[in-house]
């Protein structure tokens, strides 16, 4: 019955045949006649094969640490799965960036601490959930498991990295979603198919926001002698607020996820336009980082470039 | 970094409690840790200069290798930021306005300090304790910040509390000024300004974030908090006159609040019905319109046509119980339930029966229709899905408990709530897609959006939900239940709670952009329209409100409790209240 009626609707919505009734005279005492009469004119077409149009995910990444420093002290991940099943299409991709920062090795150690907690928090809160025998979404949100994934990376740095920090940009795609979340300045741009680039964070920097309220120009924060100051980054002991966005997933597009050693290094325009003369997305990802230390690699460059088509 | 402990003094025969703060020297440099221990030293024998009620007693300091203990009078009481987080909201002008006079009397006292003034720089809610006998104590000096070295690199300053100028190294008493106005503004709002992008207290006016505080004490705050210095307080002695003169003002009050009223009176008077239309019975369900007629049922049991342009009667159907549910409308036929238990369709044109079908509950959910099929939710605890052509039912589904919410379609996917809390997805055979859960009954009708379902419940949270997997993606939480349904515009989810509240959400950040309070609860579902939110509360008012900045635009008092929702076309707002009448108000 069930089918019958789904295969009723579909053929009479697709056909636009409801137009024919609407002529039909004053029938509507007697229900039955007219059901039969539908069941006529309804009758069961083959069903469409409808063409699924699954996202193709891309991913290329890189990390160097530059010319100028020793050693490397930021990390990255990346997780692109796609389940189909059922007439069903859920891409699962899980994209982070962590550029530390502190003295000895706590910088490092900082980076790793964080994507390491991060990642296994939202893998089992997220990704077994969605994967399991009988799927029990999270008692919590997307939201609320990026809050507390970062408060957890954060205890963890502070119980094990003292004196270390970090930054930490993550993007979870989970089917038409995005979810982003990110505190300090590493930071996520949308590229569009112009390769346009557009910021979709907003950097947690003391310089960014004496900017933003027009207290110094562009060309005294590229020189000011506080321009690596964050006033928000994990393992520092204040209390802060990781910023966290939810919005569509682009249908088609890129996404960039990258941290200060690129983005302060190769101007927006250069990177649309290796974007715009990539091959692949892992070619597009090597030429940035390259241009990244052309220009000095001043410090350590990572990016993890997302192609969506 | 470091701690603070507890200690007992054994040099003297009675129990002698102190504080004994501890500070670790970071530097690796010997230089540079040498140079740390003259400032410590040298800091600590300036304070022991300094005697004021509001400042712990410096007993002794000392070194021990990478060490540096202060040893202190020990001050029973809790600080600032721990009361707040106590106590989860903000605190009362009165005992800020106590504590503020207090804290400029210590920094006056310090910044007139000889030979040189002493800047503490470093105020914060943390760092003032409150004793047992609501005395305060300004403890942790700036000295701790001598231990805290600068690495090289991407390193941290939040501060929160702090002026802009104090980064560019400057101390003078207008840094204390300022962030004593932070600490004021944090104890005020609850808003913790180590949260919040820096400097933004301008964007966040303390009585945004805190109606009941007097303009007055705004005005303090903000001038305290003015970005350049030299626009703050000149000293904090005459901030402290002005928080006096505060505490003492009564009068200037009074005017002011009399000028918002005559605002008021002004606005209601502007705002006056272009017609209204009585019932014989309380109308508390929602109209609907087409081609210049208004369609509404009331409790009388009628469901009554009405020309919108001036109220007058066309027709009226009677069903053998009241009517809550918004008529849909389709195809000249009025589809709509009744607590009679039955979902009746009636003609447009001349309000005849078409054909009514019986489900075995009284229906308060509104129905929609989709694809030649009318869904619908009764208290006999089913979804039912009906032909609309011949009113037979396709399928029904049990949902274990009374559907008031309204369903809504969106594709080829059904969207209800129930009173058992649950938010149901089905496809149109009736297969259930997902279910998420509410902690308590969902009355609230689903609201679509970008591919995201917003939706209340009376758990007192404002749900997003990935409609296609169920998946939560986010949780508002407001202060009271709701079974307001909400609606969006662009990056905007707008919805009314029991909490007295009407919330504007930003949907991507999940931050409030801004509350508007009434005096009693908001069942009614919000519209928008040209820029503004029109919403409904108990007290029978209708708001209008600037849908960017959450300002009242109108409001307008019926003489009855409204809990249906307005709906409006070309400018003109309609809305039924238990007061029997309907009205139709310029919008």
């Amino acid at each position: 019955m069930s089918n019958r009626f789904l295969t009723n609707l579909k053929q009479l919505f697709q056909k636009k045949q409801v137009e024919t009734w609407e002529d039909l005279p004053q029938y509507l005492d007697d229900s039955s006649e007219v059901t039969k009469e539908l069941d006529k004119i309804a009758t069961p077409v083959e069903t469409e094969s409808v063409g699924y149009s699954s996202p193709l995910i891309e991913v290329g990444y890189g990390l160097s640490v530059g010319k100028q420093r020793t050693h490397n002290e930021d990390a990255f991940f990346t997780l692109t799965t796609m389940f189909s099943y059922n007439e069903s299409e859920t891409p699962f991709g899980l994209y982070v960036v962590a550029d530390g920062m502190g003295g000895h090795k706590n910088g490092e150690i900082a980076s790793e601490l964080a994507i390491r907690t991060i990642v296994s928090y939202i893998l089992s809160e997220i990704y077994v959930p969605l994967m399991s025998l009988n799927p029990q979404p999270s008692d919590l949100s997307f939201r609320e498991v990026f809050h507390s994934g970062i408060e957890k990376a954060n205890e963890e740095i502070l119980k094990n990295s003292y004196g270390g920090g970090t930054t930490v940009t993550a993007v979870l795609i989970l089917g038409e979603h995005m979810t982003i979340a990110h505190v300090g300045d590493s930071r996520v741009y949308s590229i569009d198919k112009n390769g346009f680039l557009e910021p979709m964070t907003r950097d947690h920097s003391l310089v960014k926001r004496l900017q933003e309220l027009g207290q110094i120009t562009p060309e005294e924060a590229a020189v000011h002698p506080q321009r690596n100051v964050l006033y928000r980054a994990l393992g520092q002991g204040e209390p802060f607020e990781p910023e966290i966005i939810s919005t569509s997933r682009p249908d088609k597009g890129a996404l960039l996820i990258c941290s200060d050693g690129l983005w302060s290094i190769v101007g927006q325009e250069t990177i649309s336009e290796i974007i715009n003369n990539g091959s692949s997305p892992q070619e597009t990802c090597d030429t940035l980082i390259d241009a990244a230390n052309d220009a000095g690699g001043p410090d350590n460059i990572s990016a993890i470039y997302v192609d969506i088509s | 970094m470091g701690a603070v402990y507890r200690a007992q003094d054994l040099r003297f025969k009675v129990e002698k409690i102190v504080a004994v703060k501890e500070m670790i020297n970071q530097a690796t440099d010997p230089d540079i840790q040498a140079t740390i221990v003259e400032t410590f030293e040298r800091e600590a024998n300036i304070l022991a200069t300094v005697s004021h009620p509001s400042i712990p007693t410096i007993y002794d300091y000392f070194t021990l290798g990478t060490r540096s203990y202060l040893v202190m009078e020990f001050v029973e009481g809790d600080n600032l930021e721990i009361k707040l987080q106590q106590r989860r909201a903000p605190f009362q002008e009165d005992e800020v306005v106590g504590w503020g006079i207090a804290l400029c009397d210590v920094l006056d006292y310090l910044h007139n300090h000889e030979p040189e003034p002493i800047i503490f720089r470093d105020i914060k809610p943390a760092n003032v304790m409150i004793t047992s006998r609501n005395q305060v104590r300004l403890v942790d000096f700036g000295i701790a910040k001598t231990f805290q070295t600068d690495a090289k690199g991407t390193m941290i300053g939040t501060e929160g509390y702090s002026p802009p100028e104090q980064y560019r190294g400057e101390a003078s008493p207008q840094v204390d000024i300022y962030a004593l106005g932070a600490t004021m503004h944090h104890l005020l709002t609850n808003q913790d300004p180590r949260t919040e992008p820096p400097f933004t207290f301008d964007e966040r006016p303390v009585r945004g974030a805190n109606p009941s505080v007097t303009a007055s004490m705004d005005n303090i705050i903000n001038t305290a908090l003015a970005y350049n210095p030299p626009e703050r307080f000149e000293s904090a002695g005459i901030m402290r006159k002005a928080l006096i003169g505060l505490a003492q003002q009564t009068g200037l009050l009074e005017e002011e609040i009399s000028v918002a009223q005559a605002t008021q009176y002004f606005q209601d008077q502007s705002h006056s019905p272009i017609w209204t239309f009585t019932c014989e019975d309380e109308v508390r369900g929602t109209p609907n319109y087409q081609d210049g007629v208004l369609y509404i049922g009331s409790y009388d049991h009628n469901l009554y046509a009405l020309e919108a342009t001036n109220g007058k009667f066309i027709w009226k159907y009677a069903a053998n119980g009241g009517i809550v549910s918004k008529p849909a409308i389709h195809d000249n036929k009025l589809y709509f339930g009744s607590t009679d238990q039955y979902i009746h369709t009636i003609s447009c044109r001349n309000g005849k029966k078409v054909w009514v079908q019986s489900t075995d509950g009284a229906i308060y959910s509104s129905p929609v229709i989709a694809e030649g099929h009318l869904f619908i939710g009764s208290d006999d605890e089913y979804l039912h899905v009906l032909n609309i052509l011949a009113g037979r039912e396709a399928w029904s589904v049990n949902l274990g408990s009374p559907v008031r919410s309204s369903p809504i379609v969106v594709g080829d996917m059904v969207y209800v709530g129930s009173d058992n809390g649950e938010i149901q997805c089905y496809d149109f055979s009736g297969n259930i897609k997902w279910r998420a859960a509410a902690k308590r009954s969902v009355t609230a009708s689903p609201h679509f959006h970008e591919n995201i379902i917003y939706i209340t419940s009376m758990d007192a949270v404002l749900y997003a939900i990935d409609a296609k997997s169920g998946w939560v993606i986010w949780r508002y939480r407001m202060e009271g239940g709701s079974i307001s349904t909400p609606t969006t515009h662009e990056n905007h989810v707008y919805v009314g709670s029991t909490d007295n509240t009407f919330y504007c959400v930003n949907t991507k950040s999940t931050k409030k952009v801004w509350t508007f309070d009434t005096d009693n609860q908001i069942n009614s579902s919000p519209v928008y329209y040209k820029g503004a939110v029109y919403f409904c509360n108990v007290d029978g008012f209708v708001f209008s409100l600037h849908a960017a900045s959450g300002r009242l635009r109108w409001k307008y008092q019926t003489e009855g409790q409204i809990t249906g929702s307005p709906i409006i076309i070309d400018d003109v707002l309609y809305v039924g209240s238990s007061d029997k009448k309907v009205y139709a108000l310029p919008a």
